[in-house]
C-alpha cells in the first residue's frame, strides 16, 4: 500500500527542469533509498514533497489525500518530516532544547506564553528518552553548536524523529562524516526507525550505505526516475551502472 | 532538561539590587531618583525591544513608534477625555500600542534583516510626521502637556517633585518588576524557545511545525506593548509628549541601549537602559558635544565589547571561576 505518491511532478529552475514528470511511490513501512549523481533531482524531489518548494505541476498524494497545495506546516501535521543535507539545528540552544522543541511543536504547545517550558516534565522526559535512543543523552545540556559533526548529524535526525512522523526523509544522513562513523550512525538510525515502524526515504551517495540499509532503491537521473527496484535488481541493472559509472554500485559492503 | 541557574546565585545579586532600588529615594536625592526612574522606564521599553532582537533575531529601527504611541495616548486621554488615572493610562497605552504594532507587524514580519529594519523605521516615521504635522490635534512641536496622574485612585499632592521622587517612583518600580517577571516567563516559555529556534534557524523551525510569521507577529505585538507601556510611564515623568519621542533617532537610542547592555543576555537591555540614561544625562551636562561622546562610546563598544556590559561581566565571572 502506498503511503506517498507523486504524479507527473514537475519543478523547473529557469531552463533547468530539476524534476521532470516524476511518478514516485513510497510504500508503507519500507526503507527506501533515493540515489543518483549530483543534480539528479533527489533533493529537489524531497523539497517538493516536504513543502520547501512548490511544484510547477503534478500532484502529491499522502495517505490518499492531495497535499500538493498544503503548506509545510500542513504536511508536518499530516506526518511528513525531514532532516537536511547540511545539518540544520538550533545551534544556540541545547541538544535537549532542540529535541524538546519538536515535541512542543508536535503537541501544539509552542504558543504557550505564560508557562515555563522547563516545568513541562513530560516533554523533557520524552526529549531525554529520544536523546538516549540516539546515544546523545550525555550531550543533553550542551549547545547543539558545540557537539561533533557526527553527533550533529544524529541530532538532526533526532529532531525530525521527535515529531513522530509517518514518513521521514533523511537527506544524506552521513554526509561529511568519516567512513568509520557512517555505519554506527546508520545502525542507530535504522534500528530506531524500524522499531518505530516509520517509513523512511534515505537520500545517499554512499552506495555501501544504500545497499546495506535499504529494501528498495529508486535511481534518479537528470530529473527523471531511471530505475526502481530491490537492491539486487539495481545491482544488475546495466543502465544504472552505465549512468552512475565510476560509482560503486556492487553493494559489497566496505564495513 | 535545561539547567536553571541555581536559585541562590540569582538571589545573591537580585536581593541587593532590589534593596538598592527600594532604598534609592531615601539614599540619593530627587535628581538621581528621577534619573533612575528614567532608566527603569527605558528598561521596560528595551526589554520589549529585545524580545525581537535578542530572542527572535529581528532588528527593529522603529520602536519609537510604540513608545511614542504610549506617551501620546496618555496625553490624548488627558486632553480629550480628562482622564487622570495612571491605571487607565497604562491600559489605554497598551491597547493602542498593541493595535499599532499589530498593523505595522503584519507588514513587517513578512521580511527579515535589513528589509525588516527599514520597514519598521519607515512606518515609525509615518507616526512621527502625523504628530508633527497635525498640530491642532497633537500640539505639533510644542507637544501636549501631561500632568501628574492619580495612582491607584489617590490624587497627587501639591509637591510635584516629591510625588515623582517617591509615590511615582515606587509605582514605576512595581510596574517594572511585573514587566521583568512577565518577560522572564515569556522568554522561558515554549513560545520563547520557539522564538529562539526561529532566530537560530528559520528553515528548521518551519520544518518542525513552527509557523514563523505568526510567531514573529506575536513577538512583535508583545514587544510593542512593552514599549507602549514604557511610553505611558514616561509621559507623566517628562510632563510633555512631543514628536521627539517618535523620531527615528529615539529608535536608535533604544538600539543603543540594547547593544550597550548586551542583547544576548536577559538583563542586558535593562543594564543598557540604565547605563545609557546616566551616560546621556552626564554627557549632556558636561558638553554641548554630547552626541560625539555617545558616538565614541558606541564605536568602542561595538569594536571592543560586542556583547555589551553583560558580556563583559560574564567574561569576568567565567575567568574568576576558571580553576587556576
Amino acid at each position: 500500500m502506498s503511503l506517498l505518491s507523486t504524479q507527473a511532478l514537475v519543478k523547473s529552475f529557469g531552463d533547468n527542469r530539476a524534476v521532470n514528470n516524476v511518478d514516485f511511490v513510497v510504500r508503507q513501512g519500507e526503507v527506501l533509498a533515493l540515489i543518483g549523481s549530483n543534480g539528479a533531482g533527489k533533493t529537489t524531489l524531497v523539497n517538493l514533497v516536504s513543502g520547501l518548494y512548490r511544484a510547477d505541476s503534478g500532484r502529491i498524494v499522502f495517505e490518499e489525500k492531495d497535499v500538493t497545495s498544503a503548506s509545510s506546516y500542513g504536511r508536518i501535521q499530516a506526518g511528513i518530516a525531514r532532516s537536511f543535507q547540511l545539518v540544520n539545528l538550533f545551534d544556540q540552544l541545547t541538544c535537549a532544547d532542540n529535541v524538546a522543541l519538536s515535541i512542543f511543536a508536535r503537541e501544539g504547545k509552542t504558543l504557550k506564553l505564560a508557562a515555563l517550558a522547563s516545568r513541562d516534565r513530560a516533554v523533557w522526559e520524552e526529549a531525554q528518552g529520544v536523546l538516549r535512543q540516539f546515544g546523545l543523552d550525555s550531550k543533553a545540556s550542551i549547545l547543539a553548536g558545540a557537539i561533533s559533526h557526527g553527533e550533529r548529524k544524529l541530532l538532526d535526525v533526532a529532531v525530525a524523529y521527535a515529531l513522530k512522523p509517518k514518513l521521514l526523509f533523511l537527506d544524506e544522513p552521513t554526509s561529511g562524516v568519516s567512513t568509520r562513523e557512517k555505519a554506527p550512525i546508520m545502525d542507530i538510525v535504522s534500528a530506531i526507525v524500524r522499531a518505530g515502524g516509520i517509513t523512511v526515504v534515505i537520500i545517499e551517495h554512499d552506495m555501501d550505505i544504500v545497499f546495506r540499509y535499504s529494501e528498495r532503491i529508486v535511481v534518479m537521473h537528470q530529473g527523471s526516475i531511471l530505475a526502481d527496484g530491490s537492491p539486487d535488481d539495481i545491482r544488475r541493472n546495466d543502465e544504472v551502472t552505465t549512468t552512475l559509472i565510476g560509482t560503486h554500485v556492487t553493494g559489497e559492503s566496505a564495513y | 532538561m535545561p539547567k536553571n541557574r541555581p536559585l541562590l546565585m540569582v538571589l545573591a545579586w537580585l536581593i541587593p539590587v532590589a534593596i538598592a532600588l527600594l532604598a534609592a529615594p531615601y539614599v540619593v536625592g530627587p535628581f538621581h531618583t528621577l534619573t533612575l526612574m528614567y532608566g527603569l522606564v527605558f528598561g521596560i521599553g528595551v526589554l520589549g525591544f529585545n524580545l525581537l532582537l535578542g530572542y527572535t533575531g529581528l532588528l527593529s529601527f522603529g520602536h519609537s513608534a510604540y513608545f511614542g504611541a504610549g506617551a501620546y495616548t496618555v496625553a490624548f486621554m488627558v486632553k480629550y477625555f480628562k482622564i487622570a488615572s495612571m491605571e487607565l493610562f497604562l491600559a489605554g497605552s497598551v491597547l493602542v500600542s498593541v493595535v499599532i504594532s499589530l498593523v505595522f507587524g503584519i507588514v513587517c514580519v513578512r521580511y527579515t534583516r535589513i528589509f525588516f529594519g527599514i520597514l519598521t523605521l519607515a512606518l515609525s516615521q509615518v507616526l512621527w510626521s502625523l504628530a508633527f504635522k497635525f498640530f491642532w490635534v497633537t500640539g505639533g512641536t510644542d507637544g501636549l502637556r501631561v500632568p501628574t496622574p492619580s495612582l491607584l485612585g489617590m490624587s497627587p499632592g501639591t509637591d510635584k517633585m516629591e510625588f515623582l521622587a517617591f509615590q511615582y517612583y515606587y509605582y514605576v518600580l512595581a510596574v517594572f518588576a511585573v514587566c521583568v517577571a512577565v518577560m522572564w516567563v515569556i522568554v522561558h516559555s515554549p513560545f520563547g524557545k520557539a522564538l529562539q529556534a526561529i532566530r537560530d534557524n528559520e528553515t528548521r523551525a518551519e520544518f518542525i511545525g513552527i509557523r514563523i510569521r505568526r510567531f514573529r507577529l506575536i513577538a512583535f505585538v508583545v514587544s510593542g506593548a512593552f514599549a507602549g507601556l514604557a511610553g505611558a510611564l514616561w509621559a507623566p515623568l517628562n510632563g510633555l509628549a512631543t514628536p521627539d519621542i517618535l523620531v527615528w533617532t529615539f529608535s536608535g537610542e533604544i538600539v543603543f541601549m540594547a547593544v550597550l547592555g548586551g542583547f544576548h543576555n536577559f538583563i542586558g537591555p535593562i543594564v543598557g537602559a540604565m547605563a545609557f540614561t546616566y551616560l546621556k544625562t552626564y554627557a549632556v551636562g558636561l558638553t554641548v558635544y554630547w552626541q560625539l561622546a555617545l558616538g565614541t562610546v558606541l564605536v568602542v563598544l561595538v569594536l571592543a565589547l560586542p556583547k555589551g556590559i553583560m558580556g563583559l561581566v560574564e567574561l569576568i565571572v567565567a575567568r574568576l571561576r576558571r580553576p587556576r
